[in-house]
């Protein structure tokens, strides 16, 4: 579903990426952990065409990212994401935040898109908050809503970046479970995170990156077990004792 | 102070009205053709291709470092050349001031998308809209409430900016004014009117921008 | 377009002279406006942010007064209905015996109105300052008025800077109005010589390009006195 071939870019004169390559099929649920600055956020945002990469090869449904002959804006409607901060229009309500692109983009009539809409916020448990703007929303409900904003579209898979770091730990687990119902749907999710029990329930395979690098690409098990690089026993050492 | 003749106000009412009228239109073709190619000016800035973005901010250089009344004299012996035919003061004026303010106008345009988060651009693109769509939904919509204040203070400029074309006799307010001063030899009574009604209409222009201000904080 | 270029004429007296004297007299009425504009506007932007009841609302009415009149207007106030109003003796000085009279009145004029800006300038930096540093200095004792003295003031000017670069700039752009009370400044001059040979395109061509090459070394010349004195060297301590 998503291949990445010696995938390198740099921003400025520092490299991000150092030729990362991987193979995400459908259906597999992949986590990418590491420290930061590790190029975890660059490498998904290299998925979707927002960072342009120098070197290698992206290729989404068999459609090359990087080709200039690529309609992008029709590749992403394929590819669902969901950023750490939200990113919800704040002039908009949650109902016509998630209908937008899909009656700009998709082309639905308004009330069609309306009524998907209002049928994947009440999936995420908003049914409630239809009219309501981003500002009258906590964290964890917006959240909510951008994940239904992207899967509006229909994706055939979704990345998140690092969908709960900027919560408050009580909103945490109301968007893990979102995340892991979608799991459960069978859909194609690639995971940028450092909830490391999100990883152990739901992950089927573990991607540990650092430098900008992929240094380990792993089933779960095998990753929390005994994962095969230094830097990643010292990682998981960190992350585990709290 | 018995020497003022505070009548000749009365006198020339009708006069100065047509004045402040055309002072009016002045700001209003300034602020709506300014605002336009304002906006195309800092679109062309914010360009991938170089020559277009080097293009748009020398002009925008020029047109800030230059004094108004030079670009009223440009276009005033430029447009009737460029034409090939006299043309009234009013059409040059107009045409001097659209391209003046407009380097004015796209700097507050560019900062009002500037003032736009980048994640919510990068979050629109991610749903397949087009860049275009992006700046019509997402960016504008937010940029537009950031450059209100901006905007309604460089209205406030451009109504003052319009005295200047006094130097080309065009028949503001403040030119007729002038022109009554003289042939009624009434220069104080004149002048001080017109700073009074400048102060006033500034002044309470201003205080509506604060307010506006006050209420976009909260 | 039928135009004949001929860059040769400015270049040729008197036309050269009428060129160099035009530059000479915008650079006198920027500096002196300018140095006018310094010393009221700080002054102002200073009493604008005393805490006291009386100074700092006389403050505000010179800088509302004078921000809200266009600068045309100032200056014809001042050149026309000024010696008229003054007392009797004050106004027969200026039109008898006043060195220069359009020089003095477009300082003036120009300086006054930029002094309301430059006060504007100053209030809202040393407010900037002040959020974050007056509660520190009370704490250890300082009294608001040496507070402000020692703190806010330097700081406040300093980082003002840029924006008081901008302002300078301004009134190099007003020094042209002084040309509508008879200052045959830069831009004067290049419509005297239009109108004298026609060949308007080069003249204002060479106008505008001078005021370019001003506007540029003001701010190459900001820049660098920034570099050593200004707010740079102050950036805030990362917490």
């Amino acid at each position: 579903m998503i291949v990445l071939e010696n995938v390198q870019t740099s921003y400025g004169r520092t490299q991000v990426l150092r030729g990362c390559t991987a193979t995400i099929k459908l259906g597999e649920v992949v986590v990418v952990c590491g420290p930061s600055g590790s190029g975890k956020s660059t490498l998904i945002k290299c998925i979707n065409g927002l960072v342009p990469i120098d070197h290698g090869t992206i290729t989404v449904d068999g459609v090359p990212v990087a080709d200039k002959r690529t309609d992008l804006p029709k590749l992403r409607t394929r590819i669902g994401m969901v950023f750490q901060n939200f990113e919800l229009y704040p002039h908009m309500t949650a109902l016509q935040n998630v209908s937008l692109a899909q009656i700009h983009v998709l082309k639905r009539s308004r009330a069609e898109a309306d009524a998907r809409s209002e049928h994947l916020l009440t999936r995420v448990g908003l049914s409630s908050k239809l009219a309501s703007r981003p500002e009258q929303l906590s964290g964890g409900q917006q959240q909510r809503v951008s994940i239904a904003r992207a899967l509006a579209m229909d994706p055939k898979a979704m990345l998140f970046d690092e969908p709960t770091s900027a919560l408050d730990p009580e909103m945490v687990n109301e968007v893990l479970e979102v995340m892991q119902a979608l799991a459960l749907d069978g859909m194609t999710m690639m995971v940028v995170t450092h909830e490391m029990g999100f990883a152990k329930r739901v992950a089927e395979r573990v991607l540990f990156m650092d430098g900008g690098e992929i240094l380990e690409d792993v089933p779960k098990a095998q990753f929390f077990a005994a994962p095969s690089t230094e830097r990643a026993r010292q990682f998981l050492d960190k992350v585990l004792s709290h | 102070m018995s020497d003022f003749d505070w009548s000749v106000i009365a006198r020339s009412w009708s006069f100065l009205a047509e004045g402040m009228a055309l002072s009016a239109l002045l700001v209003a073709v300034a602020t709506a053709g300014g605002l336009v190619f304002g906006f195309g000016l800092a679109l062309m800035r914010r360009s991938r291709y170089a020559v277009i973005a080097a293009l748009a901010t020398a002009y925008v250089t020029v047109m800030r470092t230059v004094p108004l009344i030079l670009v009223l004299f440009w276009f005033y012996f430029l447009v009737p050349l460029v034409i090939g035919r006299p043309v009234g003061s009013l059409a040059s004026a107009l045409i001097a001031f659209v391209l003046f303010e407009a380097a004015f106008y796209c700097e507050i345009v560019r900062s009002a998308i500037a003032s736009v988060r980048p994640g919510q651009t990068e979050a629109a693109l991610a749903t397949g809209l087009r860049p275009s769509q992006v700046m019509r939904h997402i960016v504008m919509p937010q940029g537009l409430r950031a450059m209100t204040p901006l905007l309604l203070n460089q209205i406030i400029i451009v109504f003052q900016d319009t005295s200047l074309v006094y130097v080309v006799a065009l028949r503001d307010f403040m030119t007729t004014a002038s022109v009554v001063a003289s042939r009624d030899g009434r220069p104080t009574e004149m002048y001080t009117l017109v700073a009074v009604v400048y102060l006033a209409i500034c002044f309470s222009l201003s205080k509506v921008v604060e307010r506006y201000g006050k209420g976009q904080r909260q | 377009m039928n135009y004949n270029w001929d860059w040769g004429t400015l270049l040729r007296e008197p036309y050269l002279g009428w060129l160099w004297s035009g530059l000479g007299w915008t650079v006198l009425v920027s500096l002196g406006s300018w140095a006018i504009a310094l010393a009221v506007g700080i002054t102002a932007g200073v009493a604008r942010s005393m805490h006291s009841r009386f100074i700092p609302q006389v403050a505000g009415v010179y800088i509302q007064v004078f921000r809200n009149i266009p600068p045309l207007v100032q200056l014809f106030l001042w050149y026309f209905v000024f010696p008229e109003v003054a007392p009797e003796s004050v106004g027969l000085w200026i039109k008898r015996d006043l060195p220069n009279p359009e020089y003095i009145t477009a300082i003036v004029g120009i300086g006054l109105f930029s002094g309301a800006r430059v006060a504007e300038q100053v209030r809202a930096g040393v407010a900037a300052v002040g959020i974050h540093l007056m509660p520190a200095a009370l704490a250890t004792g300082l009294r608001p008025l040496q507070a402000f003295r020692l703190i806010l003031l330097p700081l406040g000017l300093r980082a003002i800077f840029g924006p008081l670069t901008s302002e300078f700039l301004i009134t190099v752009k007003l020094s042209s109005i002084s040309l509508t009370i008879g200052m045959l400044e830069l831009t004067a001059q290049s419509r005297h010589i239009e109108n004298y040979t026609f060949h308007g395109l080069e003249a204002f061509a060479v106008a505008t390009a001078v005021y370019l090459l001003i506007g540029l070394a003001v701010t190459a010349l900001m820049r660098a006195i920034d570099r050593h004195f200004g707010a740079a060297r102050f950036k805030r301590a990362q917490p």
